[in-house]
């Protein structure tokens, strides 16, 4: 007890320079927190995907469609439970920057294969019911205050002109992970305008997914599905959704990358500022280490002293960090909601920062208390600090 | 009466660890600012070469990228009858029609595929861009099922060597030749003749035109026949603008996560150089007042730790730039959200960038100090020769 009242004691000794090293502590740790949670939320959309559902595109690449009629061929596929369809919009709701994505869907049954979409009945025979009909997440209904009945316009790039939509349909979450930042409308109203405009382009879908009966089985059932393509004209690549997601993190794999480095960086350097305050510390202290020594003290307590009081400055820094880390994330979020649908706070990140307030404690008392340890009683003595 | 620099500068060196430590974590600061500032000029100088000055990128009204666009080919051959349009010694438009698609290409190392553009282009494409220059191979023969690659395909991904074949829409591309493109765009992307690649796809429609004008001025004359024409109705684009456009997400971005780094990352500095000198400033209480009792005034001492403090930040300014220094040889290959694609960019380390820098890590210095140096100048002389 004694020897957590001197520790406690002298971490407030000079109360500036703990005030000080605490207040970097805890920046540190609330950057490494939102940095972490960062890299989080680019997983997300594989986090939320289902194991047993298959997505298929053109092996080319995903701007290339494939003809609507596979998907009765993928159907007769032993194993294959459902086939639903899947096409990339791309439109633009007034200014760019309100970016979220669009997908034209197969009305009928997609929201069959997506039980992580919940809605009322009637909203969904709602949404199935008018051709001009939208579903969209709640998330993205909150941002712009859409309410069942609203007119949306959407600027199509790929499909040009300017499309409206009217909402029938706003879907909850199913559990955190699911994403509710999107907009679903028929791909049969897309389709009747191409057949009017663009006729080379009509009957042409961007991705169909697949809900098969036993997960297990999802490698056999894909390499099946594209045998039944080999040589066409539109040759298809069948992966799992999770997969599917990886594909596009990976081509930032190298982003990704620097903002963990980057994570850790930030560590590194906070680990400077509370070393650099235990040699101030030590080296201030060396009569006083002396002094213990003399009375009877073995080294094994002086290095314990300035551990302690290493680790409980970045405990306290360390713990503050952590709070606060949940308030600024949900800001943050808020902001950048356009770029990150889930930006949450893992449980994997609070222990995480917790070791880095940890480590940094333990290392930066390393060099100052094997030198304060070894210190000689006389020169100590001798010492001014 | 000023204080010798010499004090100044020893101070510092007394202390050497603490020196150390708290110019090292500066120095980190000042690396990831320089870093991430390199990182965008690099971004911008790849996007910048990409155009020229008097190119014009014609692309369907309503599309922002290429990929997005479709251009029939009466539309493409009425762009090229433009009077504004440059032709060349024989005659013909100095127009390319080109056709874009993205391949799905395996980076040497991953298993998972990458969105590389393939540019179908005309036999003028090369005049329109006299940055992309051959340097291994040959360039492809029209008409036959043969590509190149730009530089950093070939360094970067696997099965694309000369003599090697690619296999999409049902043929086989032999690649005959590496492409430099000058650090521009260009050096991640696949060239081969737009009539092969449009045909093996299927495609009736261009995907854009690029087109050299005149004179750099005739521009809007251009641009408004071209929209005005009900026959044509295109969006024009000066080409440099288009590509800037091209990566202004990933730009964004880049500067947004610079900013939000350096602004955390330099409260820490600033916090370590306070910790350091008011440490400075209470161990030498002593000093402070025997300086004051020699006749040193309080502005001489305000501004020596003021200085102390500075040459801390300077330290770590030049030696997180020497560090960052060495990144320009690090080539960072990402895709950029907007079309779609792989792009490849390095780090550039510019006079301007060396400036901020060196200013950034100054300024946390003085900010660092300053409190420190106050409270050293404003010590009374009884009490400090009281407290030594």
């Amino acid at each position: 007890m004694f020897y957590f009242k001197l520790i406690f004691k002298n971490v407030f000794r000079a109360k500036l320079r703990s005030s000080l090293t605490i207040i970097g502590l805890v920046i540190a740790i609330v950057a490494f927190g939102l940095l972490q949670t960062v890299v989080d939320a680019w997983f997300a959309g594989s986090n939320a995907a289902s194991a047993s559902r298959l997505v298929a595109r053109n092996s080319i690449s995903l701007v290339f469609p494939m003809p609507v009629y596979y998907r009765e061929r993928i159907r007769a596929v032993p194993g294959v439970k459902s086939v639903t369809l899947l096409n990339w919009f791309g439109g633009v709701y007034k200014e760019p920057r309100n970016f979220f994505p669009q997908f034209a869907v197969d009305h009928e049954n997609f929201f069959d294969l997506y039980p992580e979409f919940i809605m009322p009945a009637d909203q969904l025979s709602a949404f199935k019911r008018d051709r001009q009909g939208a579903a969209v997440g709640r998330k993205l209904a909150d941002e712009f205050g859409w309410k069942i009945g609203d007119t949306i316009p959407i600027r199509g790039t790929i499909f040009s002109g300017t499309w409206t939509f009217t909402l029938r349909a706003i879907f909850d979450a199913k559990d955190e992970t699911t994403v509710t930042r999107q907009m679903y409308f028929h791909w049969d109203y897309i389709n009747e305008w191409l057949k009017q405009k663009f006729p080379r382009r009509m009957e042409q879908i961007g991705t169909f997914v697949i809900e098969v009966d036993d997960p297990s089985r999802t490698a056999d059932i894909s390499k099946a599905i594209d045998a039944q393509f080999r040589n066409s004209l539109a040759e298809t690549l069948t992966e799992t959704e999770k997969s599917f997601q990886l594909g596009f993190i990976s081509q930032m794999e190298q982003i990704i990358l620097t903002i963990r480095i980057v994570s850790f960086v930030v560590i590194f350097i906070i680990m400077a500022v509370v070393a650099n305050t235990m040699a101030m510390t030590a080296r201030e202290r060396l009569t006083e280490y002396a002094t213990l020594k003399a009375l009877g003290f073995g080294p094994g307590f002086v290095a314990a002293l300035i551990f302690g009081e290493a680790l409980m400055l970045s405990l306290i820094g360390g713990g503050l960090g952590v709070l606060l880390t949940f308030p600024l994330a949900k800001v943050v979020g808020v902001i950048a909601s356009a770029v990150f649908a889930v930006f949450k706070v893992s449980q994997a990140t609070v222990l995480m920062q917790l070791a880095c307030a940890l480590a940094v404690g333990f290392i930066a008392a390393l060099v100052p208390s094997w030198r304060s340890a070894r210190i000689k009683i006389v020169d100590g003595l001798r010492h001014v600090g | 009466m000023k204080i010798p620099f010499n004090y100044i500068f020893r101070n510092l060196w007394t202390r050497k660890l603490t020196t150390l430590l708290t110019a090292g974590g500066m120095a980190l600061v000042a690396f990831v600012f320089a870093a991430v500032l390199m990182l965008d000029a690099g971004l911008n100088r790849t996007m910048v070469g990409t155009g020229s000055v008097d190119n014009v990128v014609f692309i369907r009204k309503g599309a922002e990228t290429e990929i997005q666009s479709g251009i029939t080919r009466d539309q493409a051959a009425l762009v090229e009858s433009q009077p504004q349009v440059a032709r060349g010694a024989d005659g013909n438009a100095m127009a390319s029609k080109e056709s874009l698609v993205l391949i799905s290409l395996t980076k040497t190392g991953q298993d998972k595929g990458s969105n590389i553009v393939t540019r179908g282009v005309s036999p003028m494409a090369q005049v329109l861009r006299p940055q992309v220059k051959i340097v291994q191979g040959r360039m492809f023969q029209p008409g036959s099922s043969e590509i190149v690659v730009g530089k950093n395909i070939h360094e970067e991904f696997d099965g694309v060597a000369i003599g090697q074949k690619l296999r999409f829409a049902q043929r086989e591309w032999l690649v005959v030749g590496t492409f430099d493109a000058g650090k521009s765009a260009f050096d991640s992307e696949v060239w081969g003749d737009v009539e092969q690649l449009m045909q093996a796809f299927r495609r009736v429609n261009y995907s854009s035109v690029i087109v050299k004008m005149t004179s750099v001025d005739s521009f809007d004359a251009l641009v408004k026949a071209v929209q005005d024409d009900i026959r044509i109705a295109l969006d024009g684009k000066r080409e440099r603008l288009f590509y800037e456009d091209q990566s202004r997400a990933l730009s964004t971005f880049i500067s947004f996560l610079g900013i939000f780094l350096s602004v955390i990352f330099s409260v820490g500095a600033m916090i370590g150089a306070a910790i350091t000198m008011y440490s400075s400033v209470a161990m030498r209480t002593g000093e402070i007042g025997t300086l004051r009792a020699l006749g040193f005034r309080q502005p001489s001492i305000l501004v020596a730790f003021l200085i102390e403090s500075l040459l801390l930040g300077l330290v770590g300014g030049i030696a997180g730039l020497a560090c960052a220094a060495f990144l320009q040889s690090i080539t960072i290959s990402t895709m950029n959200f907007q079309s779609f694609s792989q792009l490849a960019f390095s780090f550039l380390l510019t006079f301007k960038i060396v400036l901020q820098t060196l200013l950034f890590s100054v300024v946390m210095g003085f900010v660092g100090g300053f409190l420190p140096a106050v409270k050293a100048a404003r010590m009374k002389i009884v009490d400090s020769l009281r407290a030594a």
